[in-house]
This record gives C-alpha cells, structure tokens and sequence, in this order.
C-alpha cells in the first residue's frame, strides 16, 4: 500500500510550496506506518520540481509531460486522480487543502465512498488503519482531534502547517508519461480571469501580508500599503469594509466571510480587530496591529502594537524594513 | 426546475465557544445558533432570486439534524422557502452528512443543489464536494456568481489568483461563495407563512461514519501584546528579526 499525492505544476513547471509540504506530509505518515511508499502524480513539472519532491520524500514520481485542458473541471482532475490510486495500489490520497486541493479531495472521497480529513495541522496518532488529526474549527477560536478510520483515506493538508524537509540522501524511482488528453469534461470552462498581474504574491500563499482597514481613509491612500508590502515581499490584504465600499478588490477581503489567511506575519493597519475579521487572521504566526485607537480590540489579539497614526508610522516602518534589508544583503 | 438547498446550523459569531461532556462536544448553553451564512447570504438568497425570476417552480431546504435545529429551519422558510426536510440524525461529519443528502436526492431528484463552500464552525469545506462525487454529478466549487440559462448554469467559479467563467447542464452540486447574493432581512409576512410551510422530518439513511471529531480544545489566546513607540519603528523591525523571527 502506498500513499498519493498530487501535485500541479501545469502554471509554470515549478513545485507549489503547498505540494511539497503535502509530500513531507505524506512521507512523515509513511514513516510511521510500516515505511510504505510516498507516490507523487505531478503534473508538467520541471526538472528542479522532482528534485525538490525527492528531497522532500516521494519515492516515485509519474510526470504527466502532456497538457489536459480538461483537468481545470475538479470531477475529471479527481476521476485521474481515481485512476492513479487504483494502479498504484494506494490508501491513501494526500492533498493540499487549498482551492483546488480541498474541492478535487472532496470529489475524490465521494467517488471512492471514503473519509476525508480536510484542513489538517498535525498527525497526532496512527494506530493500524486509524489516523488521528488536529484541525483548526470555530474559525480558529478552537482545535479539534478528528479520526479517520476509513481503510481508503484522503488528507488534505492546511498549507504553511508542516516545515519541508530535506532528505538528501532520498532517491525515487522518476518516469515521465503521457496521458489521453480526449477526457470529456462535465463542466465548461468559457475563460479564465486572473485577478492579478504576474509579479503580485497570491494572498493565500502568502507568508508575508500587510493589511488595510477603514482607517486608511480611502483608496487614495493605499500607495503606502503597497509600498511596505513591496518592502517586505509581502502580499497585500483588506477588511471587510474596505471590499464593501469598492476600496479594494473583493479577492483582498480576509476575514470570516473572505479569506482565512494564515500567514507568518500579518500586519493589520487601520483594522479594528472586529471578531469577523480576526476569524480570517488569528491562525497567523506573529500579529501587528498599528491604530490610532488604543482600546481597539485588535491588539488584545496582536503580538506587537503600535499606537499611532498609520500616515506617520507606516512611511517610517517602510524606510525602517529598506534598510533592515540592505543591511542584511551584505 | 427545482432547487435544493443544503443549510446546516452553526453557533452565531460572536458566540463564546466552550466545550463540555469531557472536551467531546460543544457547550450549547446559552449559544445563539444560526443558518450557516454561507449556506444562507449565498446559496439560499440566490436560490430564491431565480424563483422569483421565474426559472425555477420550487426551493426547497434541507437539513441534517434533531428538532431542535427546527427554529433555524423554519428561518429558512420565513425568507421565502416553499418546503423543507429535515434528517433526523446527528450532522456528525462531512462524509456522513454527504451520504444522507445523497441518498435523499437519489430518492427526490432535484435539478439545482447548492450549498454554501463551507461551515463557520468546523471550516471543513468538503461536504458539497463529497456530495457531487457520490452523486457523479457535475461540481462547481466557490461559485461567486450564478446564472440559469435554459438547462444550463453560468458560474463564476473562483480559483487561486482569479476565477474561471464555467457553464454545465443540470443537474449539478454547486458550492456558494461571497459575492453569490446578499444577505435578506425575512419579512413580517414570510415569518407568518413560515408557521404553516411544510416541515417533513425524514428518517436517516443508513451510511458509514468514517471520521469523527473526538476531543475539542479552545486554541491558546496570545501573550500580551508588545507595545512599540511609534517614534521607533527600528525597535519592531528588530523584534520580528530576532524574536518572532519572520523576517
């Protein structure tokens, strides 16, 4: 028995940070469950991609060098997922639980009848066919240990949760193939709208994130934030009122009904903390609040604070980060 | 056409969550409980809309739970329902709760069935999923906008850095996400007439649980935030070097 994972390199050849932590993942389980295999279904990766997946613990690789529109309908996308856990007599699918990753997963387990673990943060027991998780539940305001005792298992993994390792003195077994590219699709896919320009970081993947709320005043006055953001590497975000006065872009919005974001650090400026935005945020590593208000509940929530005006601070962290950074270059 | 809804029951936001029976089970003592906003803001509002503009005959709700979710039901009905069913078993997990909607749809086709894309309280996100692949029906995950056209749906389906414009004919599982609809206020007439719309109480289909939550912990509040001088942002850039090591 083995365990799968899937990993879509189709945009650019390279290997998703989120991938390689679901193959560590993988081989983590695997070492402790009788060191069965870690099989990795990639789809057009590159040469440096299989590399980072045999480091990170795949002991097979099967490369799909051809292109298949049809895996953009997540039913098609998990039916050769099926295919794949079928012939290489796997138990075990292990996904990341991002877009595509939570919604191909779920298909999955309705198509093989089996238990799912979505959003997991830890392996906490394997005991036989019965694995034990933590996931994150009440929108981060409590943990919960979930069991899985189905023999047939998918796992999807909450990304920025478990380190990559690095097993250099791992091999894998590595085959390029081709796979019928005449898969008919149920759903059409008329056109694809990208919300951002190639050199802007997702939001989702994001491990660093500045963010704005109503008390930046107006669009006008976003430069500063994109400017702290360039600075930093970082991606950048909003709160809810900020996407409801068309400040910001609605895909920007974190919080309970937009994103929930778990970045290493997340810069709040402007935000008042309101317990709808936290539930989107309060999974982050280390929080930042800077206000002007004192008693904003955001910094009972925050690492570090800063009381003060954002006009002011804001420029200054910029020019503070330049420097932190041209002095660490060297 | 007709249209199911899928809407699960969850704790208000502003809750206080706490646990009892031994950390097994979430303490329901004095906790306001709601329509799931996704399942109802999206899924249910948008549902109603294409009834209003004569595409679909009827909209009906579902629900996975004991009597006591009969409230939150008969919210659904107020807003503008026309009947609804409730399975009489505990909403244990999403695989569980997939098989129960599965084998009622098998039994009650519907043409349209939404849900919302995920629960604010166990923030799994797979049932709809779970549901479309039993089902082997088309599946439209984190739809932002929906359209009918005939036999045919039109959907805004949101992926990583954008969305996707999707068409398919029905029947098809969609999963709602903001931007679907907005959220409705039911009115003194809807609540009056929700009193007398039809709630069915279906008996549970067999099906395997497969996962369980076991143990529940509320996650460790912060230490005490770390106050900076604004006049000295160079001590912040410090600390995330040094002490939270993140940059």
């Amino acid at each position: 028995m083995a365990l799968l994972v899937y990993a879509d390199a189709s945009q650019n050849g390279k290997i998703k940070k989120a991938s390689l932590e679901a193959t560590c993942f993988a081989h983590h389980i695997a070492s402790k469950n009788n060191n069965k295999k870690v099989i990795v279904l990639l789809y057009k990766g590159n040469e440096e991609s299989k590399q980072k997946l045999v480091q990170a613990g795949a002991h097979k690789i099967l490369n799909i060098t051809n292109e298949l529109p049809a895996l953009s309908d997540y039913s098609v996308l998990a039916k050769l997922i099926q295919k794949f856990f079928l012939s290489e007599n796997a138990d075990t699918v292990v996904l990341p639980y991002d877009t595509q990753g939570k919604a191909v997963g779920a298909y999955l387990a309705g198509l093989l009848n089996c238990g799912i673990a979505p959003a997991v943060t830890e392996l906490l027991d394997i005991n036989n066919s019965v694995y034990t998780f933590r996931k994150n539940v009440f929108s981060g305001k409590a943990y919960a240990t979930i069991r899985i005792s189905s023999p047939k298992k998918i796992i999807c993994l909450l990304p920025n949760s478990f380190p990559i390792q690095n097993l250099s003195d791992n091999s894998a077994e590595i085959r390029d193939i081709t796979e019928d590219p005449s898969l008919t699709p149920k759903i059409t896919i008329r056109s694809v709208e990208k919300n951002t320009t190639g050199d802007t970081i997702p939001l989702p993947e994001a491990e660093l994130v500045v963010s704005g709320g109503r008390g930046l005043k107006g669009p006008e006055n976003w430069g500063m934030i994109e400017e702290l953001a360039k600075a930093l590497g970082a991606a950048t975000a909003c709160s809810r009122p900020v996407t409801d006065a068309h400040w910001r872009p609605h895909h920007e919005h974190v919080g309970q009904t937009g994103l929930a974001i778990r970045p290493n650090l997340y810069i709040a400026i402007g935000i008042s903390g309101a317990i709808q935005h936290l539930a989107g945020v309060s999974g982050s590593k280390t929080i930042v609040v800077i206000n002007t208000d004192k008693e904003a509940p955001f910094f009972k929530a925050a690492d570090y604070g800063i009381v003060g005006d954002a006009f002011e601070v804001v420029p200054k962290l910029t020019a503070a980060i330049k420097k932190f950074k041209e002095s660490h270059q060297h | 056409m007709k249209i199911l809804v899928a809407i699960a029951q969850v704790p208000d936001t502003t809750a206080k969550i706490s646990f009892t029976d031994n950390n097994k089970k979430l303490n329901t003592a004095g906790v306001q409980f709601i329509i799931n906003p996704y399942d109802e803001w999206y899924a249910l509002v948008r549902a109603l809309e294409i009834k209003e503009a004569g595409l679909a005959e009827k909209v009906s709700v579902i629900h996975i739970g004991f009597a006591e979710s009969d409230a939150t039901i008969r919210k659904a009905l107020a807003l503008g329902v026309d009947d609804s069913y409730r399975i009489d078993t505990e909403p244990s997990d999403p695989h569980f709760v997939a098989q129960q909607l599965a084998q009622f749809i098998k039994a009650n086709p519907y043409d349209l069935i939404l849900l919302g894309k995920e629960t604010i309280s166990y923030n799994s996100g797979v049932t709809a999923g779970i549901l479309a692949g039993l089902l082997d029906y088309p599946f439209i995950s984190n739809a932002s906008k929906l359209e009918i056209n005939g036999n045919t749906v039109t959907a805004h389906q949101d992926i990583e850095g954008g969305y996707q414009i999707v068409e398919c004919p029905m029947p098809v599982v969609i999963s709602a996400n903001k931007g679907m609809a907005e959220q409705r206020i039911p009115n003194m007439k809807g609540i009056m007439a929700a009193r007398t719309k039809p709630l069915n109480v279906v008996p549970a289909f067999p099906s395997e649980i497969t996962t369980q939550y076991e143990t529940f912990e509320l996650a460790p509040g912060r230490s005490a935030c770390k106050l900076i001088d604004p006049n000295n942002v160079e001590e912040l850039v410090n600390l995330l070097h040094t002490e939270a090591k993140v940059i």
